[in-house]
């Protein structure tokens, strides 16, 4: 659905995004990563039409979206950052002129701003000015807006950006909910968050991609841990919890995290086969106490991080601009 | 055509959404409604060669406000989308640039023509009420009123063309106050240049808008003036087309 090849965006001596090439499959949730300037709005604004390339190609739903913008635009809902919308109109009036400016048929419009409406849990300020919505109200206008034609690619910079936890709650749901029919394109600097919508993810570091996969497969390219550390915490003295979860462990690495008193907490670093079971036994078999046995993966922040520090090696031979 | 309507619509919705065209609309009023009195008063004194109509459109109440309302109108045509950002949602949807260049310019002349509209009222109730002809025939009327939309139309475009310049709307409202009053004051060239030979001081008469009206609202009608005007409105409206377009070559 969308193809980008070798895509170059300078502004001025600066370049914004190098030589960028990516897919987005029909069907898939892709989510953009990286942190502020790293080039994730200059290519959805490209991706949108609103911007031209300086080199490379962009089709989206198969149209070149600077020869054919018209038509490629047709087929994109977009919603930029901070979701710019005119305040003097009310919601419905505003998503009656995005959906006629959309193309939608007159007789058609009532229909489809009422979906988008119900969809976005707008029903209740229908009425209202945009310009005295809540940030909240006015992202998910922004959405509706994205939504009212029914395109067959979202593309979404920042989604839940200024929204509170209940609300990222909302948009995250209505998202999974579009991933069925729609095609979608996200941008976040929040890794959870792309983390829960999204299929594959693209990590984009001073306009170039460092990583792309779904989060398992990053975590696992990432070089991290796969089953990543696991804590133990039993009431036992420091050097016999240490033997003890030695022996469990195998060759894997252990540590004393801390010993208050009577307990003791640990971390082992697995080397081959989840070994929370031999701990289990080990300290049955030993009469101690359990207190905590958890294991935990590698969060998606530090996937994120390992590639972002990676990338200048990577990156090597090109100059670095600093977008 | 479609796109076009849309775009139109929302262009003056949004004027009459928001106090703005209203409170234009009533300040207009108030000084044209003093100005067609202040022309009565003048005739009451004594025997005058001038009909109601040229003493309504050749005074400077008529031409002051007339002059303002231009940057007042255009100013945030384009430079409000831009400062908002509203012009990355618009531009997004599948419009193109000609569409959104030529539906602002309807709908900023639309409220123009609405603003003035009003006026025609006066003569209406001078009428009425005198039972005296207001003007000397019909022409003066279409005289007048149409040399009133060819330099509104000009001057519009001129003032969209500044907007679409800059983000910053009292950027926009100065330049276009400044163009506005230079064309208008091109008849102070025939003092100036008295000394040039017949050329200019035919080119400043026939270039300047108080000699202009002081014809038309005779009912004489000069295919000159409508054919300069006409020209300079494609010619603004063509640059504020690219004018548009290059906010995407930007740096």
């Amino acid at each position: 659905m969308i193809s980008v090849q070798g895509l170059t965006k300078r502004y001025g001596q600066t370049e914004a995004v190098k030589n960028l090439s990516f897919n987005v499959e029909k069907g898939e949730v892709v989510g953009f990563l990286g942190v502020n300037g790293a080039g994730k709005s200059t290519t959805m604004r490209i991706l949108s039409g609103y911007l031209p390339a300086d080199e490379g190609e962009v089709r989206v739903a198969g149209f070149d979206v600077f020869g054919e913008s018209v038509k490629a635009r047709s087929r994109i809902g977009y919603m930029p950052e901070n979701v710019p919308l005119y305040p003097e109109m009310r919601v419905s009036e505003y998503l009656s002129y995005r959906a006629a400016l959309k193309g939608v048929r007159a007789r058609r419009t009532a229909e489809k701003v009422e979906d988008a409406l119900q969809l976005c849990g707008l029903m209740d300020v229908r009425r209202k000015l945009i310009g005295s919505l809540s940030k909240g109200y006015r992202q998910r206008v922004g959405l509706a807006d994205a939504l009212i034609n029914e395109p067959d690619i979202l593309i979404l910079d920042e989604p839940t950006i200024g929204l509170d936890p209940g609300q990222i709650r909302e948009v995250r749901s209505l998202l999974r909910s579009l991933a069925s029919r729609n095609t979608i394109l996200l941008s976040s600097h929040i890794l959870s968050e792309v983390e829960a919508t999204c299929s594959r993810l693209l990590i984009l570091d001073k306009g170039h991609i460092v990583a792309s996969g779904t989060p398992a497969e990053l975590r696992e390219r990432s070089g991290l841990p796969i089953a990543g550390s696991i804590r133990v915490e039993v009431k036992a003295a420091g050097p016999d919890a240490l033997a003890a979860a030695g022996v469990a462990a195998g060759e894997g690495s252990v540590r004393i995290i801390s010993s208050a008193g009577d307990w003791t907490t640990l971390e082992i670093i697995p080397a081959g086969d989840d070994p929370r079971e031999a701990i289990f036994r080990e300290v049955v078999g030993r009469g101690w106490t359990l207190r905590e046995l958890a294991s935990r993966s590698s969060t998606l922040e530090e996937v994120f991080a390992s590639f972002v520090k990676q990338a200048p090696a990577t990156a090597g031979s090109t100059p670095e601009a600093g977008a | 055509m479609r796109t076009l309507w849309y775009l139109w619509k929302r262009e003056v919705s949004s004027a009459f959404q928001t106090p703005m065209a209203w409170v234009i609309l009533f300040f207009l009023l108030l000084v044209t409604g003093f100005n067609f009195y202040a022309g009565i008063s003048m005739l009451n004194n004594g025997p005058s060669e001038v009909t109601v109509v040229e003493s309504f459109f050749n005074t400077v109440f008529f031409w002051f406000p007339f002059l303002l309302l231009f940057p007042i109108l255009t100013m945030r045509l384009y430079s409000e989308e831009y400062r908002t950002g509203t012009v990355e949602t618009l531009m997004t949807a599948p419009v193109r640039d000609a569409h959104v260049v030529l539906a602002k310019f309807l709908g900023v002349l639309f409220l123009y023509c609405f603003l003035w509209a009003p006026t025609v009222v006066y003569f209406v109730i001078f009428q009425l009420m005198m039972r005296v002809e207001a003007a000397g025939a019909a022409g003066a009327y279409a005289g007048s009123y149409l040399l009133l939309l060819l330099i509104g139309m000009f001057f519009l475009a001129l003032g969209g063309l500044f907007s679409s310049m800059t983000r910053h709307q009292m950027t926009a409202a100065v330049m276009t106050f400044a163009i506005v009053s230079l064309f208008f004051m091109t008849g102070l060239l025939s003092f100036l240049s008295g000394h040039s030979g017949p050329f200019m001081q035919t080119l400043a008469v026939t270039l300047s808008p108080i000699e202009q009206m002081a014809q038309f609202s005779r009912g004489i009608i000069d295919t000159r003036p409508v054919v300069w005007y006409l020209a300079g409105t494609f010619l603004c409206l063509f640059l504020t087309l690219h004018s548009f377009q290059s906010r995407r070559w930007k740096r």
